[in-house]
């Protein structure tokens, strides 16, 4: 079914009575060629470009609860391909120009609003480091502006110029950024796989992987075991989890990352905007609600929920650059899994076991990344090489000593 | 306007009278009372408009459930928006407007929506708005963001204040109704340490609101009985005004309380504090939260929860109509058609969807059971109802009672879920509460006041038990009887017109269906689909009717539908209360240097330095530009000689016998051969073998050393290092304290740094160039006795010293120095000129150390010991930490002297494009050395050291600019060091 | 989240701040044939378990300890903490 406005005009005189279910709700097949494990953004873009990029169908997508429900559903719906390292930021603008046709490729309005994002620089060493970012962006064919204090005032004169504590000197300014709405990223996916004849399962958790002499020959699942010529794992958060099944460690923590929304608010600021001397990143749905998030609470969990100190922390950053802020009120926390890399990138990767390959390590940068991810990985699995973007994205980028660390933090991931 | 509605009795003070304005109009009402009920009393149905559909909406509840009546409270800087008309209490003064409507509240062109509603029905945005792809953000987008969103910020700057703070108790008892005051009751007179909080203005909560007796006392009185028993208590603490808004790990809760949001005028006190409370135990007395039914137009104003309908007239003394009919599925509705009764307010119809027996006698009201409401008129305030029966009844309020959802959020916050219990059409707390938490009262499902008194004392025994505290020996109270019986219902299957389940958001009955018939039928998927229960009220009154309509059309149970998952916070919190006073000047501590006052004295630019202060240049008379200032403080220094305050670098002082052999472990660079009485060098790396920090070491004794580290890593190093000693080798005798804060220690530079400081060291110490040569460190005393330490190094490249004081000295030693230098001007120098001197030193910096750089990249390659094992130098030496050309620091000039350069310039070779596939590094800092006379820079790029001399482009497209640079050595200023050791 | 330090009694967590695993103590041998790949192993790879787990706190704004604490990644409830040179020193730590 092909959505338009003409087609909701007639939906809407007939009483709503004709939509058809977004996808269908199939039983597991015997055997796949490919199995992807996690419906998450990820996994379902896999499914999408795979079917309709690499012409492969014969495709289950497994998910032990909904679809769409991990972190494509939790998170603060930034999209950006301000990225520093040639590791990342090609991959990273492929991902960008992926959004910015992907409603009309996929038939769904995912609400992609390139309104801009906005860092604030604080200092002199910080705006040297924008410089170098912002001026690898434009090399790379990406767009960037440096602005000095008086251009980030004419953009957000709300913002705190005359009594801050880390006075604001200017921004690193990207206007192809923005948001999108992501549930519609995981329902638009889903509904273009499942429409090629991709299988999305849902409610059906992989408990195990078939590996004989080497090779991954399919998976256990709770509703029974499932044959495939190629297992790719996609699951974010639960990559430790999910991998320790095959026997593998990873360079992966499982990390908390609290996510904010206020109450809904008439158009209050434009874009994205990020707080340089603190933990802070704020925009404004399309309903009105302040959307911002800061810091991972920095231990080791999978418990899904936060803590009061980063709660805390966060609301600081925001009435710090942002005391207008004051009296609209947080409505909900959350907290969602991250896959923390050892350097704050991820991979894309086969993996040691023949037929089993790998997706994981977005940190908390996951969500911008989700069109290039599936294209790359659906790449990976359809001819078996490292799509150009994503040549850095191997698991043994640390043994090799080939680190992507954007943040110059080294190995600890509660730090990227 | 009079008060048309106000009936006798209830808990308001008509002694104190109060007027207020609402949409600028006057209107008056009591002390006690909320903006809801003082509107109510005014006759006020109609107070906002819905969200999508900007239908008419009146007030529906009486709680901080309500999902219609927001309002922007007050005006100007403190305006708020989305204000709950029933939770915020009346005030002589008060200013409130409706929001989210175009034009007056009762014309509201944005209600058009209503009639498009066929085409707004769940999820049509995202099937439409995609052609063409450019008008999204210019023309859809902003037209629904307008339309969007509910009230307004005021776009000015907070202006109250915030607290913060900490509490410990025993036990936590949350909500002071019957089971809360009970368990308080209990608890507090048995000596526990109790803090009882609850969300309203008045304790009692329910009592307050029914006409229940207990121990043969209205349960008003009672309830105000035991609260001033409560107050007299040392050992409880009472908080009212403050809800629980959050549960957290090991007992640790989130507490709102509103101080003066009551008042016209805060008197500068707090607005509101947020408290943090540890408790050993707590109890949650939260009671429950009465749920509607869904039927044809059921979101009309003057439609309204039942149980607020009694709250209004018994506790308010208002009554919400004159001509009341009572919509409900339990016995408890009914208790609203007889305290109406009692009150003398004209009932028209009880209608009952179960076909039972009344269970109660209604007077002069039509009792219909087995029936129900299909559909309502009356646009701005409801005047008939239609029946299943097809009757039809003239009504100005219509109470409905859906029965009681306990309150079970807080249960929920560590994701505990929720069982249903279908005898109560409820859910019920789950099995894994958060440690150290139990439940009593309705909002454990004991639904009767009797129920409730129990559980609470009976609970708070049980706490007191489990804390080894001996309980009192006083038995539960006795409440009048009542039922509590229940049938669940929750949709009119006859009703042809939409059924509201979320009121705000305007989800319908019909969302619910059609989002099932389009497969997102997963609670999560409904949620998000058609956005029940994520407006302001967060679905307390919409979401289990809700999921019971997902589960009837997918022909689930509603346990096995199961709930979407309750966050935290219970009400929203402003973001001003939970940030505090961490905001402007105050969002985090400043650090000053003991010459802070000094510096301010010569007019100082400041700048952030982490944390610190640091005197960034010190402008004379005449400057107007930070560079003459820097300049001049150049060259004063490279001429004759220059001060600056270095406190900011860390300290760590290292004692032991092991102390030697550690710092060979820390540092890649060796130690042990460091002879007493000097300073070294050190370069320490990450243990993935990237360079983590630099700086200098001094051997003060042969167990004796003082480490400083950069002023960003100080604290990092400190860490780092102690988890080598405790952590790494535990069996070393090395000890390590931080001593960055207990020294002041400045830099005294240039040609005549020896004879200023001659000046001023004891002449018992000798330090001409002989006996204290460069890299040499002593202690010695200054300006007859006072203790310091020493240190020949140099940052600038000039002779220079480092002279540490003990703090308290700071401001004294910094005044000392400039009497001393006077002969030969000195000059106090910022952390520009400090800035311009490394650079044309070809010093590494924060620039340049930004953690991905080995000591390769900056030319120190040579001090990693391969002698010895230390922390990186297994991972330094991977391949890819090791390229054919590495990246190496190197100095630029610009080939023509008059432009400047850019820090983040990026190299390509001259003639290519500037792309990144022909990047080969960039420029890490910059500056203009007046000493050169033109603009310099350090940067890293491909083989730098093999290509002295070659001209590359800078390529800065971010300033539309490139320049052809000369690469050249690092050194600028006096490349081979003579001048360091004169 | 509290941690009962052994010297000082119960502490909020956001007195201290976090490493990660407590295998970070059990630094490779350097001098060892195959040292790049134990130090790999050890710097880079984690079990990051769901459940029990042994972790690294430093109170940093304490008494500067460096404490081994055993904490539940789902439940986050704490079972055990010990001070790390203590847990270094049982450990046989190298010298």
């Amino acid at each position: 079914m092909r959505y338009s406005a003409l087609k909701i005009l007639k939906e809407g005189l007939t009483g709503n009575k004709g939509w058809e279910p977004a996808w269908r709700e199939p039983e597991p097949k015997k055997s796949y060629d490919i199995i992807i494990v996690g419906a998450g953004g990820h996994g379902l873009a896999t499914a999408y470009y795979l079917a309709k990029e690499h012409g492969l169908t014969n495709i289950a997508v497994l998910e032990k609860g909904w679809l769409g429900g991990g972190n494509v559903g939790r998170n603060t719906t930034i999209v950006r391909s301000n990225y520093l390292l040639p590791g990342n930021q090609p991959f990273y603008e492929l991902s960008m120009k992926l959004w910015e046709n992907l409603e009309q490729d996929f038939n769904y309005n995912a609400m992609v609003s390139q309104r801009g994002i906005l860092n604030l620089c604080h200092s002199d060493p910080q705006r040297d480091a924008f410089a170098r970012r912002g001026n690898g962006m434009l090399m790379s064919g990406a767009d960037a502006e440096l602005l000095d204090q008086d251009g980030v005032r004419a953009m957000c004169p709300f913002l705190d110029f005359d009594n801050a504590r880390f006075p604001i000197k200017g921004g690193l300014l990207q206007r192809r950024g923005g948001t999108v709405r992501h549930d519609a990223v995981a329902w638009g996916y889903a509904r273009g796989a499942d429409e090629r004849g991709v299988d999305i399962i849902q409610n059906c958790e992989v408990t195990g992987f078939d590996i004989n002499n080497g090779v991954c020959t399919g998976v256990k699942t709770s509703r029974g075991d499932i044959k495939a010529n190629k297992v790719a794992v996609c699951v974010a958060g639960s990559s430790g989890r999910v991998m320790a099944q095959a026997g593998m460690r990873l360079p992966i923590e499982s990390h908390v990352l609290q996510a904010f929304v206020t109450e809904g608010l008439k158009p209050t600021i434009p874009g994205v905007i990020t707080f340089g001397a603190g933990h802070f990143y704020v925009s404004q749905s399309d309903k009105g609600g302040l959307v911002f998030g800061g810091d991972i609470d920095g231990y080791n969990t999978y418990a899904q929920r936060g803590n009061l100190p980063v709660v805390e922390d966060v609301c600081e950053g925001g009435m710090a650059i942002m005391p207008m802020i004051g009296r609209a009120r947080l409505l909900r926390t959350w907290g969602g899994l991250m896959d923390m890399s050892m350097d704050g990138s991820p991979f894309i990767d086969k993996t040691h076991v023949n037929g089993l390959y790998f997706n994981g390590g977005w940190c908390y940068g996951g969500f911008k990344a989700t069109p290039a991810s599936g294209w790359c990985y659906a790449h990976l699995l359809a001819t078996g090489n490292p799509h150009e973007t994503a040549t850095q994205m191997r698991l043994d980028r640390f043994e090799r000593g080939h680190m992507t660390d954007e943040k110059g933090q080294g190995a600890q991931p509660n730090l990227h | 306007m009079s008060q048309s509605n106000r009936i006798d009795g209830g808990l308001v003070n008509r002694n104190q009278p109060y007027s207020f304005k609402f949409n600028n109009e006057t209107m008056h009402g009591y002390g006690g009372d909320t903006l809801a009920s003082a509107l109510i009393a005014n006759g006020i149905k109609l107070v906002g408009r819905s969200f999508k559909y900007h239908r008419p909406r009146g007030i529906m509840s009486a709680g901080s459930e309500e999902a219609n009546a927001m309002v922007q409270l007050r005006t100007g800087a403190y305006t708020e928006p989305n204000t709950r008309a029933t939770v915020a209490e009346l005030f002589d003064g008060l200013e409130a407007k409706s929001q989210n409507h175009r034009g007056p509240l009762g014309f509201d062109v944005m209600a058009a929506n209503d009639f498009l509603s066929p085409f707004l029905s769940a999820g049509f945005y995202y099937k439409t708005f995609m052609w063409p792809k450019a008008l999204w953000e210019k023309f859809y987008e902003p037209v629904i963001r307008a339309s969007a969103g509910l009230g307004t910020l005021s776009g000015q700057a907070d202006p109250d204040q915030y607290d913060k703070g900490f509490l410990h108790c025993d036990l936590l008892i949350i909500g002071a109704g019957p089971s809360g005051l009970a368990a308080a009751l209990a608890a507090g007179r048995a000596g526990a340490r109790v803090i009882l909080a609850d969300e309203d203005f008045v304790m009692g909560g329910r009592l307050n609101s029914e006409t229940h007796t207990v121990d043969k006392m209205e349960g008003s009185t009672w309830a105000e009985t035991a609260t001033a028993e409560l107050y007299q208590l040392e050992n409880v603490r009472m908080m009212t005004r403050t809800t629980i808004y959050g549960s957290y790990d090991h007992g640790i809760f989130g507490a709102l309380e509103r101080c003066t949001d009551h008042l016209y005028d805060g008197s500068g006190k707090p607005r509101q504090i947020l408290w943090r409370i540890y408790s050993k135990q707590s109890l949650l007395c939260a009671g429950s939260t009465e749920r509607s039914i869904a039927f044809g137009n059921n979101d009309r104003p003057g439609i309204m929860m039942a149980g607020a309908v009694r709250s209004y007239v018994n506790r308010y003394g208002v009554t919400p109509g004159k001509r009341v009919s009572v919509f409900t599925n339990n016995d408890d509705g009914w208790r609203t058609a007889i305290d109406l009764k009692a009150k003398g307010i004209d009932v028209t119809s009880v209608i009952d969807t179960r076909s039972i027996a009344a269970p109660y006698n209604v007077a002069n009201a039509a009792t219909i059971m087995g029936c129900r409401v299909v559909d309502t008129v009356g646009r701005k305030g409801i005047h008939t109802i239609m029946l299943s029966s097809g009757q039809t009844m003239k009504t100005d309020c219509l109470a409905v009672s859906g029965g009681w959802s306990p309150n079970v959020h807080l249960t929920c916050h560590q994701r505990g879920r929720p069982t249903w219990n279908e005898k109560q059409a409820c859910f019920l707390p789950g099995g894994d509460l958060p440690v150290g938490m139990s439940v009593a009262g309705a909002a454990n499902g004991e639904m009767t006041l009797q129920a409730a008194l129990t559980a609470g004392h009976e609970g708070a025994n049980n706490i007191l038990s489990s804390l080894g505290i001996n309980t009192a020996s006083a038995k539960a109270s006795k409440a009048s009887a009542e039922s509590a019986k229940i049938t669940a219902f929750w949709h009119v299957t006859e009703s042809r017109s939409r059924a509201w389940v979320d009121l705000q958001n305007d989800v319908t009955t019909k969302d619910i269906g059609q989002s099932f018939r389009e497969g997102f039928k997963s609670v999560e998927h409904l949620k998000r689909y058609t956005t029940l229960g994520m407006a302001t009220d967060q679905g307390k009154t919409a979401n289990v009717l809700g999921l019971a309509i997902m589960a009837e059309c997918s022909g689930k149970t509603i346990e096995q539908t199961g709930t979407t998952i309750f966050r935290p916070p219970y009400t929203p919190i402003p973001m001003g209360a939970l940030a505090g006073r961490a905001r402007g000047k105050d969002f985090r501590p400043f650090r000053l240097t003991p010459s802070h006052k000094f510096a301010e004295e010569q007019n100082a630019a400041f700048v952030e330095t982490g944390m610190w202060l640091r005197g960034q240049w010190y402008p004379i008379a005449g400057e107007t530009h930070w560079r003459e200032s820097c300049d001049r403080e150049v060259k004063a220094t490279r001429e004759s000689v220059g001060v600056c305050d270095v406190t900011t670098l860390g300290k760590i002082d290292i004692q032991g016998r092991d102390a030697a052999a550690f710092l060979d472990r820390v540092y890649a660079n060796t130690f042990g051969t460091l002879a007493v009485g000097k300073v070294r060098y050190g370069l320490m790396l990450r243990e993935d073998g990237i360079v983590m920090d630099d700086g200098t070491t001094a051997r003060m004794g042969e167990h004796h050393f003082v480490m400083t580290t950069t002023t960003a890593n100080a604290v990092s190093v400190f860490r780092h290092i102690e988890f080598c000693r405790q952590c790494l080798w535990p069996d070393m005798d090395v000890h390590l304290i931080s001593a960055t804060e207990q020294w002041a220690q400045y830099a005294v530079a240039g040609p005549n740094s020896r004879k200023t400081l001659q000046n001023l060291v004891d002449k018992a110490f000798d330090i001409s160039n002989e006996a204290f040569p460069f890299m040499a460190c002593g202690k010695v005393t200054v300006a007859g006795g006072i203790p310091a330490r020493l240190f020949r190094i140099s940052f600038s490249g000039e002779l220079a010293y480092e002279i540490a004081v003990p703090t308290r000295y700071g401001d004294s030693m910094i005044r000392a120095l400039m009497k001393a230098g006077k002969a030969y001007s000195i000059v106090p120098y910022g952390t520009e000129a400090l800035g311009v001197m490394r650079i044309e030193k070809g010093h590494a910096a924060g620039n340049e150390l930004c953690g991905t750089t080995t000591a390769a990249n900056l030319g120190l390659g040579m001090m990693v010991s391969k002698k010895k094992d230390c922390i990186g130098n297994v991972l330094s030496q991977r391949e890819g930490l090791n390229p054919d050309k590495p990246l190496q620091l190197v100095g630029f000039k610009p080939v023509d002297t008059t432009t400047s350069l850019s820090a983040g310039a990026h190299f390509v070779t001259k003639g290519d494009e500037a792309t990144m596939a022909n990047d080969e590094g960039w420029m890490t800092s910059v500056a203009y050395s007046p000493i050169l006379n033109c603009s310099i820079g350090l940067g890293l790029i491909q083989d730098g050291k093999n290509r002295m001399g070659e001209i590359v482009t800078a390529a800065n497209p971010l300033k539309r600019s490139s320049v052809d640079v000369e690469i050249v050595s690092a050194h600028f200023v006096d490349p081979d060091g003579d001048r360091l050791r004169v | 989240m509290i941690i009962n330090h052994p010297l000082l009694g119960p502490r909020d967590a956001a007195e201290f701040v976090y490493l990660g695993d407590a295998s970070l103590m059990n630094r490779p041998d350097a001098g060892s044939d195959d040292a790049a790949h134990a130090f790999y192993e050890y710097l880079y790879l984690r079990d990051n378990p769901a459940g029990e787990h042994k972790e690294l706190w430093y109170h940093e704004q304490g008494d500067r300890s460096w404490l081994v604490v055993t904490r539940n990644t789902l439940t986050h409830e704490i079972s055990n903490v010990e001070l790390a040179s203590g847990v270094a020193r049982k450990a046989g730590g190298s010298s």
